[in-house]
């Protein structure tokens, strides 16, 4: 982690979500809400369609960031607030684009700020990482 | 119904201690796009220290989820599942999680606050390992969201 600056950006990725996607997180999570795979649901329930698991966005968000440390850390800390959902069209599916900018550092490690978009709109808020260098 | 402001400070013990198992780290990686060696490949996970498969850092959600399915389940909570959306999530850990570990939790509800027809529910998982030391802290708040929202 040495020789990293404020305001560097460290990682950026683009993840394409389908409802195929979704399924596959519903079943790892078990989290099995219908309202990310029923579009009757989801209407039913005054929502604009099928959304994205928010902890999938949220596990997905941190990945860019895990594979830039490798194995010189490990997120010790991680904290997001789930702003706008992400709705999955049934053909076209979705694309969330990450980008990790450092946020802060200390003797401890580092702060990396996590950006998530998704159709222009940010879809996560205050989406910070803590990770500290392994032993 | 509105959410039973009862709940707070009610904790709910999971049932037996969850033991994680070196396939579910890998399903769990796969479904959250965790692509890196040291969730799926035990060698790789070995090199960097660990006695097994590291787990991605949102996989105790896997966890606190049953425990969150016992409150949803009491018959007094006032839950409707279709109306619950994520508000914020943290973890805060001790150390990572590796395959092998058997992981108790235990979740208290902290806070319920009502605001323009939503309620907001807090909670907080611990989860220690077999020796009892902490491993993990997960803390969510769900948005209820009112009829007329």
């Amino acid at each position: 982690m040495n020789g990293l600056e404020v305001g560097q950006v460290v990682a950026e990725r683009a993840f394409p979500i389908s409802r195929d996607s979704l399924v596959r997180y519903a079943g790892a999570s078990g989290d099995f809400n219908a309202i990310h795979y029923r579009d009757d649901v989801a209407a039913a329930v005054g929502l604009p369609g099928v959304l994205a698991h928010g902890m999938l966005t949220m596990g997905l968000a941190v990945q860019p960031v895990v594979d830039w440390l490798g194995s010189a850390g490990w997120v010790s800390d991680y904290q997001v607030r789930f702003t706008r959902p992400v709705v999955v069209d049934p053909q076209h599916g979705a694309t969330v684009t990450v980008t990790a900018t450092v946020g802060a550092l200390d003797d401890a490690g580092a702060r990396i700020d996590l950006t998530a978009v998704c159709d222009d709109q940010t879809v996560l808020g205050k989406a910070h990482v803590r990770v500290t260098p392994l032993a | 119904m509105p959410v039973n402001p009862d709940l707070v400070e009610r904790a709910f013990p999971s049932a037996a201690p969850y033991l994680v198992g070196r396939e579910k780290v890998r399903e769990f990686a796969r479904a959250v796009f965790a692509t890196a060696p040291l969730h799926h490949d035990p060698e790789a996970a070995r090199a960097a220290g660990f006695a097994d498969v590291v787990a991605p850092p949102t996989f105790p959600i896997v966890i606190a989820e049953a425990t969150l399915q016992r409150l949803l389940a009491e018959p007094d909570a006032g839950i409707d599942f279709s109306r619950v959306v994520h508000g914020d999530q943290r973890f805060t850990y001790s150390r990572p999680i590796v395959a092998g570990d058997e992981l108790t939790a235990t979740l208290r509800v902290t806070s319920i606050k009502t605001l323009g027809g939503n309620s907001m529910v807090t909670s907080e998982s611990s989860m220690v390992d077999a020796r009892g030391e902490h491993v993990v802290t997960s803390v969510s708040t769900l948005v209820i969201r009112g009829e007329d929202a």
